[in-house]
């Protein structure tokens, strides 16, 4: 049995399914990371005193990953502009430049992590770390998400422009939008946990 | 986004490219506030309005908030809403502490 509604909009929400599905997912996200956000703030207007993350993290790294994470937003959403173009080279150009910057950022994060390891930081040396590796770590899962959802599109899920092109371009829609959010939600750890 | 025609995609393109060198110079302007000595307070409601803004530029062009339907716009405002009490709790919990 086909799925309904996965091109055309229902005439009731005027949206197709899998756009209502992955903004209610989404909604379901921003829960999750205002959760984590929440405890940020509980945890440091509990104490007297609370360190400056430029003290204890690597700002120049964490803003070439702003950089990185920005550009792939970019890229994103120029994959699907590729298709809604009728433009599969240049849609697999961007898909392929979003994966290489997201592996970018993970490359730079992991660095983070293990120098952290190496001097002895770990999420029990205090609170301060905690949360941070709590919401990054979490970041990261996302990220990771991300990738392997890309890459899905970028190569055997790519077959799907043949048989069923609007489909196919309402699904990178539809990863683009979480793209988007992970790259949201970074744009709001950057200055909280390292530069505040 | 369903019925865009070529020339209305490119005049979207040309947006993409404009948001992006905005959010590369909100980045910059992000770190260089945290290197200025302007106080926790000032800092902290400095760096949430840059990075508020940059959220906004990323949620409405590349997310085409800018441009959708009454459905997301509903569910965003409940979620928003729910986000509220989320960040209040903490608060409404630093309040109650002060009384005592």
């Amino acid at each position: 049995m086909d799925i309904p509604y996965t091109v055309k909009d229902r005439p009731d929400t005027g949206l197709y399914n899998g756009k209502l599905g992955i903004w209610l997912f989404l909604a379901s996200e921003v829960m999750l990371f205002g959760g984590l956000f929440s405890a940020y703030i509980f945890l440091r207007t509990g104490v007297d005193t609370w360190p400056i993350g430029a003290d204890i993290l690597n700002v120049p790294l964490a803003t070439l990953n702003t950089l990185f994470l920005i550009t792939s937003s970019v890229t994103m959403v120029m994959s699907w502009a590729s298709l809604k173009l009728k433009d599969l080279a240049k849609f697999k150009l961007y898909a392929g430049l979003t994966l290489l910057l997201a592996c970018g950022f993970l490359i730079v994060k992991y660095f983070e992590y293990t120098h952290k390891f190496h001097v002895g930081l770990f999420p029990s040396t205090n609170t301060f770390l905690g949360i941070y590796f709590t919401m990054t770590g979490l970041h990261v899962l996302h990220i990771i998400g991300g990738i392997i959802v890309i890459f899905y599109f970028w190569m055997p899920g790519s077959k799907m422009w043949k048989s069923d092109p609007e489909r196919f371009t309402n699904r990178i829609e539809i990863v683009g939008l979480y793209w988007h959010f992970v790259d949201l939600v970074w744009i709001f750890l950057f200055p909280v946990l390292y530069l505040l | 986004m369903a019925d865009l025609t070529p020339e209305q995609v490119k005049h979207h393109v040309k947006i993409y490219v404009m948001v992006f060198v905005a959010l590369a110079f909100l980045t910059i302007v992000t770190v260089a506030i945290s290197y200025l000595d302007l106080g926790v307070k000032a800092s902290v409601a400095l760096a949430l309005f840059v990075a508020s803004i940059k959220g906004s530029l990323v949620a409405c062009y590349f997310m085409h908030l800018i441009d959708e339907k009454i459905t997301i716009y509903w569910t965003l405002l409940v979620t928003a809403a729910m986000f509220m009490v989320l960040l209040f709790v903490p608060l409404s919990a630093m309040l109650a502490h002060t009384k005592i």
